[in-house]
């Protein structure tokens, strides 16, 4: 009879056990924690500790390739499993409506404001230049207003704000559907753009907000500029709300790497990237409802007073679920 | 003259070892040590370059196929619907495709594989850089930035196909330039991140799936018989190391007979070992690696690692 090698009996004791935490992991990674016996659950910290105690020794006493890389595949597996993500999707969803979305805003009331006044400042200085001399709208020309310029008539001007209701269906989705993939792309780039110090989300900001004040000059010298607000801010309120806090995601990772203060600047810039990320996918949230108010909220209602409700309904909302302190803020 | 002649062969050697060393040191630049925990290291394998291309590529084929996939059945149940069902197809459509776009790599990532389809083909995985908790944010902050990596030199690219010649074709070309350097990123830092996983505190780090095989020892005959055939003197135990001893598990594992049989051949003639009888190329190789192998262990047991053939310890 042949002697065995002590590393083989090593692994022949073990062996079984390496298997079934294996199982136990592919099991968890295919259908979920759920998918886990309440014995397998049980199983999972002892299989997982013996796991990872057998690699530490079959280092140093295996020879056997095979082994060793099989046990680190193993336990890098079981590791990043039960130190890594263990609530599921719809718990984390959850979480993020409830805390991680409005705590990281609130937290963010400086970049905010920061952002909110390269806009406005903009949409400002667009406007008083525009109105000392409309010319200046050509120079901010943009295909966004298409023929909504100084040159067309009141009566025109005044058409574009109000739409029967009759050529709705289809198109009305398709429009949403177009703007929110437009206006998140607007979201999304000056959020990623950040990292440039800032500079290019300051630019991209205030470039909306130039065309906005530019568009706004125009309906503003034919008396239309209460109208056109309530036409802008039933969903503007959101959708602008949306922009500026998108900006003050991407001044956020900015201002991170340009000042890093004690930290590396790539630390900083982790620090600051995560989240400023929950702000910009909020943000693209906000586009979403933003889209619906512009595609079927606009289309439908003509009327003025019902607008600026809407409006100023929204504005309240939003501020409420941002600011409004609660309580409950660190409750897990 | 002589004396030439005979150390020409191992001066040969030493250049292919010391090239087989600078291989594993190169290698060993992808491994990144993680303590649990419970106190054990483990060996984290990062990503190369090529590797997340690829991953990159198949994800993009993937989606480009969901896309068509869509379209195509959008249009063919809108047919029957008329003008207005063909409108709300083409907003659904749309709408599809936009979330496709912008959720893909998020919708797999977040999931508890950590890895998208693509990146699964290639065997790779996302972790957090600190090895604690890959978070939610984590992996919307590393897509999120994608937009600036692909979609901004991308942009660049076509301004500069449009515009041609002329002042605006040069400024497309050194925005594309630029920009194009994020795309490279990961070729350029020790640790493969792109500028995703800088802002997102992540890495992409390889997930091989390995199987746990038969000992090879086990698969010998187990009766006595075999041993006393193949009585190895200690001397012939000590010719190799355990780079040879991995090599010859390779060997065994997966080579063809006809390596199997060329390879027996050499270890016979450098251990002097006389083909006897009967004896299979197979046996002889399986015996030798027991032997080998029990030998370097029980060394290693003792605190000796002899590394390989060149190896005469200390």
């Amino acid at each position: 009879m042949t002697e065995l090698l002590k590393s083989y009996r090593f692994r022949e004791e073990r062996e079984a056990n390496w298997h079934k935490l294996d199982q136990i992991i592919n099991k968890a990674e295919k259908s979920g924690v759920k998918a886990l016996s309440d014995e397998d659950m049980l199983a999972l910290p002892r299989l997982y500790r013996q796991a990872v105690s057998s690699l530490t020794l079959a280092r140093s006493i295996s020879l056997d390739q095979n082994v060793v890389s099989y046990l680190e595949t193993l336990c890098t597996k079981s590791y990043l499993f039960v130190y890594g993500t263990r609530s599921n999707f719809g718990e984390r969803i959850a979480h993020f409506f409830a805390h991680d979305w409005p705590e990281t805003v609130r937290a963010a009331w400086k970049p905010t404001l920061l952002s909110a006044g390269c806009m406005f400042g903009g949409a400002l200085l667009a406007f008083i230049l525009c109105m000392i001399d409309m010319d200046w709208f050509w120079t901010f020309n943009s295909s966004i207003t298409g023929d909504r310029t100084p040159d067309a008539t009141t009566a025109y001007l005044e058409s574009t704000l109000y739409s029967d209701a009759t050529d709705a269906g289809g198109m009305l989705s398709a429009f949403s559907a177009e703007l929110f993939s437009n206006n998140s792309g607007v979201a999304l780039f000056s959020f990623a753009l950040g990292f440039m110090f800032g500079v290019p989300t300051a630019l991209l900001i205030i470039y909306n907000g130039v065309l906005l004040g530019a568009f706004y000059a125009v309906f503003w010298s034919r008396g239309l500029g209460y109208e056109l607000t309530g036409w802008l801010l039933i969903h503007g309120v959101t959708e602008l709300f949306a922009i500026i806090l998108a900006g003050a995601a991407g001044f956020m990772i900015g201002g991170s790497v340009a000042f890093p203060g004690q930290k590396s600047r790539m630390a900083s810039a982790q620090a600051a990237g995560r989240s400023a990320a929950t702000i910009a996918i909020g943000a693209v949230i906000m586009l979403f409802f933003a889209a619906l108010l512009e595609g079927f909220g606009r289309q439908l209602i003509n009327n003025d007073e019902v607008r600026y409700g809407i409006a100023v309904t929204s504005l309240v909302l939003w501020m409420g679920y941002f600011y409004l302190p609660r309580s409950d803020g660190r409750a897990r | 003259m002589n004396q030439i002649a005979k150390h020409a062969p191992s001066i040969e050697k030493g250049k292919l070892r010391r090239a087989r060393l600078a291989q594993a040191r190169q290698r060993s630049k992808f491994n990144r040590k993680l303590v649990t925990p419970e106190g054990a290291e483990l060996t984290l394998k990062l990503a190369s370059a090529g590797q997340r291309a690829g991953a990159f590529i198949a994800d993009w084929i993937i989606i480009v196929i969901l896309f068509v996939a869509i379209l195509f059945g959008v249009s063919e149940t809108s047919k029957g619907i008329g003008q207005n069902g063909e409108q709300i197809a083409g907003a659904l459509a749309m709408l599809l495709i936009f979330i496709l776009r912008n959720f893909y790599f998020i919708f797999f990532e977040i999931g508890r594989r950590a890895a998208t389809p693509g990146k699964r083909l290639v065997g790779l995985r996302v972790a957090s850089r600190n090895g604690g908790q890959l978070t939610a944010n984590a992996i919307l902050a590393r897509n999120f930035v994608r937009e600036v990596e692909v979609f901004v030199p991308l942009g660049f690219l076509l301004q500069a196909m449009i515009s041609g010649g002329g002042v605006n074709g040069w400024i497309s070309l050194s925005g594309l330039i630029w920009s194009g350097l994020f795309l490279f990123l990961p070729a350029m830092n020790k640790d493969k991140l792109r500028l995703g996983d800088i802002v997102a505190g992540t890495w992409v780090i390889t997930a091989p799936k390995i199987k746990l095989l038969r000992d090879i020892t086990k698969s010998r005959d187990q009766s006595g018989d075999a041993a006393a055939r193949f009585a190895f003197t200690a001397k012939q135990l000590d010719t190799y190391g355990i780079h040879e001893l991995h090599v010859l598990e390779n060997v065994l594992r997966k080579s063809s007979p006809d390596v199997k049989a060329s390879v027996a051949d050499r270890i016979r003639v450098k251990i002097s070992w006389t083909r006897q009888p009967g004896e299979s190329d197979i046996e002889f190789l399986r015996e030798y690696y027991a032997g080998l192998r029990r030998n370097l262990e029980q060394k290693l047991l003792l605190g000796q690692r002899k590394a390989d053939k060149f190896d005469k310890g200390k």
